[in-house]
């Protein structure tokens, strides 16, 4: 019988943390109904079954060494969402994307792995790129678009824990475009009847999400869609100019590649 | 239910885009879209045979099962065999497919129900009967079998399947018992039936089944009623038919290490770990416990199946934790090197193991110490069951008080802080100073312990379950406790621990009101004429009745009313009514291998406050299973003690190729 020591965490190799990889993540398809939680979960089981040597917090109830950015609402899909971990042992970038990938469920998809530069990470993130697939005649859309951007503030509410919350869902909007299909060709609508309209969001405190984007287009443009609207997460980084009038959102990891 | 949107649909075609625009406004979502971790999808034209499996519950019960993980990967491996599974979905969901017409759906490639060739029913209570018809009247399935057509067969399994009678008017089959070899012989007679175009109808296959005298299909036996309202006798229609079905026993644990890849769900859910089932079957002989009456003999899995059961699952898991189970996991004959070889090999890991501990000795507290040697601790579980000597002779739960106090002391002293103790009220017999006797015990319980730990801070939470008598056990023929009293005595046995100025804040004590149990008793007790009200209580809005934000008493007691009106019996009948030796009880056709005489002895025994010993170590009581299945209880040492440690996985990740880690280089040197 082992001996037990008590009101003491017992000793484990706790090795140091030696090397920082940053994740970027996707949720696809049906797993976009995955909620941030669930997706922890997941993410944990994952680098246990592709053996990242990962780093533990000590005490009684060690903890994998992971830290999340802001994550995409449940039911919102994403091609960028980002994950830091911590290793005991200096690892290869892409052959832990390609064992971590291959060890979640298909739809929760590692897209790129990098060695961690700089600790300003989460103040990269500044905006989302959001792109709303909305079944709507395009001329309702454009009207709502036109009058949430004539707007100097619109309130919104949304039910949170602590119960409704009223907020300025504006404050966040930066810039709305049209686009047909992935080709950014401008028509009509597209073949499903769906008009696709690319956001660009702030991140602000309260931060302003897509369905509040949603409610501000119905509350002053009126755009009630026809069916439940698809939102993707497109890009989320710094925030730059990419001409005189159009904004984008750049690569938050362009940092890392440079000093690597 | 048919919808015009779906109508043209093909057999086998996915739901999916039409579930999807009902999922932004239902809670949980994640629940219904599968996608999990080692989940199988196979293409519809490529099986012969297509199976659905209900594990009639929320996904976050239903998913970690066992029995519904095992039937769904042995059936999944057969060559031309598919298996999907499905749950039930909450309210607010139901009501939105009924709005929009979609169809109870699987969760593997969203296929409506309604077109699989068979659906599977796990029962582990009861109280899943209601979610049940949601999902055939869903699924565009008629509720009642002698409406069915082309629709799939439905079978219960489980152990609720061992009293099928208050559902037999929904189900087309039961099966009694281990269901992995079940599945497989139901699978190739449907399978031949199918290939030679179903010679017969649904009624052919059905008697096919049937003559096997392993799957009870109800439509084939007539119940005749004495005119007092008790069960004259339960006669087969049909001469094919046998009298009596037998129950299925796998015999060989090893050779079905299942789940070999268990599902890894995506959404939370009761159980988030791994379970690894060292034996089945249980001697302890417990009398209130149809699981260790139903499912002798015991069979274990050997130390070598355990371990590398064990460390597979963890590979194709990821899992954190591994429990062990069985009904009494502490006596599997291998079990101290089990644990011990367990300890050493996930010493230095994060991996914790747990063993869901119920016997109450100091064997228990050093099993639990070694599985947690890596720090990583559960709570600690004793289940006394009765609070005095007296109750525990009569329900044949051998503990002393002095036991208990001796093995509370080891754990308090081994540096554990929380004890759980179960009890259970409304036992046989009981009266109200048996149950008091549970504050007595509790307050022992924390003086011991602190008088062994050397602390105050230490606690004792204990819960108590109603006792629910169950068929196939020596309570069979019991009257169960008419739930005023229960509250009577949880009350009285609350107010004496809240009255306890020096020990009462050191008890926690955690129980349910009586009500739920006599809806309980009503449905594991009844026979054929329940099934109206069950019907009748589903017609008024009752699902999810294992949940009590659900679950309406009142509601069940009005559908009683209306649904046994003009049979001369009522809901007291079945449940607060002590039966007769002569009484036909309504599973008496159905054979879980034990001699109806021992169960009536062993009744004896209990009202004359005799127990009996566990008949693994000391020689048989005559149960009737062994006999009946020429076998013996196969337990004993296999001689294997020490495991080697599994081949260390080389991370793949690393940049060179030394490793780092301290740990694998170590064993690779060995």
């Amino acid at each position: 019988m082992s001996k037990q020591t008590k009101n003491r965490p017992p000793d484990r190799d706790l090795a140091p943390t030696i090397q920082k990889l940053r994740l970027r993540y996707a949720k696809r398809g049906r797993l976009r109904f995955s909620s941030h939680r669930d997706f922890q979960r997941a993410l944990e089981r994952a680098l246990r079954r592709a053996d990242i040597p990962m780093a533990y917090s000590a005490g009684f109830n060690p903890h994998p060494k992971i830290s999340y950015s802001n994550s995409a609402p449940t039911g919102v899909a994403s091609e960028a969402e980002y994950v830091e971990i911590g290793v005991t042992a200096m690892c290869d970038p892409d052959k832990v994307r390609r064992e971590l990938d291959e060890a979640l469920p298909p739809g929760l998809d590692i897209v790129e792995v990098v060695v961690a530069h700089g600790s300003d990470f989460a103040h990269r993130l500044e905006a989302s790129l959001w792109k709303a697939e909305i079944v709507a005649p395009r001329g309702e859309v454009e009207s709502a678009v036109a009058a949430v951007l004539a707007s100097p503030e619109i309130t919104v509410e949304r039910l949170t824990k602590a119960g409704k919350r009223s907020f300025d869902a504006r404050a966040g909007i930066i810039q709305f475009t049209l686009i047909d299909g992935e080709t950014g060709a401008q028509t009509d609508q597209n073949a499903d009847g769906c008009v696709i309209l690319h956001m660009v969001v702030r991140h602000i405190t309260p931060s302003v999400r897509p369905d509040d984007v949603l409610a501000a287009l119905k509350q002053v443009g009126g755009l009630v869609p026809q069916k439940p609207v698809r939102v993707t997460r497109l890009a989320q980084g710094p925030l730059a100019l990419l001409d005189e009038v159009n904004y984008t959102v750049g690569d938050p990891f362009d940092l890392d590649r440079v000093s690597a | 239910m048919t919808s015009q949107a779906l109508d043209h649909r093909l057999r086998g075609e996915s739901v999916f885009s039409e579930l999807e625009m009902l999922l932004p406004f239902v809670g949980k979502p994640i629940q219904y879209v599968g996608g999990e971790l080692n989940a199988v999808t196979k293409e519809w034209n490529d099986a012969d045979v297509h199976w659905a499996l209900m594990y009639p519950d929320a996904y976050e019960v239903g998913a970690p099962n066992q029995g519904v993980q095992i039937l769904y990967e042995v059936l999944n491996e057969q060559n031309r065999v598919l298996a999907e599974r499905t749950y039930a979905v909450w309210p607010d969901l139901e009501t939105l497919m009924r709005e929009n017409g979609v169809p109870q759906f699987t969760v593997d490639a969203h296929r409506s129900v309604g077109d699989f060739d068979l659906l599977g029913l796990s029962f582990s209570t009861e109280l899943g009967y209601t979610n049940m018809l949601t999902a055939l009247d869903l699924a565009g399935i008629p509720l009642h079998a002698d409406q069915r057509d082309e629709h799939p067969i439905v079978i219960a399994g489980g152990h609720a399947a061992f009293n099928p009678e208050p559902i037999s008017q929904f189900i087309d089959a039961a099966v009694l018992g281990d269901g992995e070899e079940a599945v497989l012989l139901i699978t190739e007679i449907v399978r031949t039936w199918i290939l030679a175009g179903r010679p017969g109808g649904r009624e052919g296959v059905l008697l096919e089944l049937a003559k096997t005298g392993c799957i009870y299909v109800p439509r084939f036996y007539d119940v005749e009623y004495l005119a007092d309202g008790r069960i004259q006798r339960v006669v087969p229609n049909r001469p094919d038919v046998p009298w009596r079905i037998t129950k299925f026993t796998l015999m060989d644990l090893d050779a079905w290490p299942y789940p070999k890849a268990p599902l890894v769900p995506l959404a939370e859910t009761v159980h988030e770990r791994m379970s690894v089932e060292i034996f089945r079957g249980c001697t302890r002989g417990c009398r209130f416990c149809q699981a260790g009456m139903i499912t002798r003999p015991v069979r274990e899995r050997s130390i070598t199946g355990i371990a590398d059961m064990v460390e597979n699952g963890l590979c194709k898991t990821g899992f954190e934790e591994v429990g062990l189970l069985s009904l009494s996991s502490a006596d599997h004959s291998e079990i101290a090197d089990v644990a011990r070889n367990l300890a050493d090999r996930y010493e230095k890991t994060q991996t914790s193991l747990s063993l869901p501990s119920t016997r109450v000795d100091a064997f228990n507290v050093d099993l639990a110490n070694e599985l947690s040697r890596n720090g990583r601790r559960s709570g600690l579980t004793f289940a006394p069951e009765g609070g005095s000597e007296r109750i525990r002779r009569v329900i044949n739960k051998l503990v002393s008080e002095e036991d208990l106090i001796r093995t509370v002391t080891t754990a308090y002293s081994a540096g554990w802080r929380n004890v759980k103790l179960y009890f259970m009220c409304g036992l046989p017999t009981e009266t109200d100073e048996d149950v008091l006797q549970i504050a007595t015990m509790a307050r022992e319980v924390i003086r011991a312990g602190r008088i062994a730990s050397g602390r105050r801070d230490i606690k004792c939470t204990v819960s108590i379950g109603g006792f629910v008598p169950k068929p196939h056990t020596p309570f069979q023929w019991a009257a169960q406790l008419d739930h005023e009293s229960t509250d009577s005595r949880l009350r009285k046995l609350k107010e004496a621990i809240r009255d306890d100025r020096e020990f009462g804040k050191a008890i926690g004590i955690r129980y349910h009101d009586g009500k739920p149990g006599i809806v309980e008793g009503l449905l594991s007790r009844g026979d054929r004429r329940v099934g109206n009200v069950i019907e009748s209580a589903w017609r008024n809005g009752a699902r999810f009745d294992g949940w009590s934000e659900h679950f309406s008493y009142d509601r069940w007691m009005e559908s009683a009313e209306h649904g046994l009106d003009g049979t001369g019996v009522d809901v007291d009948w079945f449940t607060i009514r002590e039966r007769e030796y002569t009484e036909v009880l309504p599973w008496n056709h159905l054979d879980s291998g034990l001699d109806a005489e021992w169960l009536w002895e062993d009744w004896q025994d209990a009202l004359s406050e005799v127990a009996v010993d566990d008949c693994r170590w000391t020689p048989c009581f005559d149960c009737g299973v062994c006999d009946q299945l020429d076998t013996e209880i196969q337990v004993g040492p296999t001689g294997v003690v020490d495991l080697p440690m599994p081949m260390p996985r080389q991370s793949q990740v690393l940049i060179s190729e030394v490793s780092h880690a301290d740990g694998i280089n170590e064993t690779a040197s060995q």
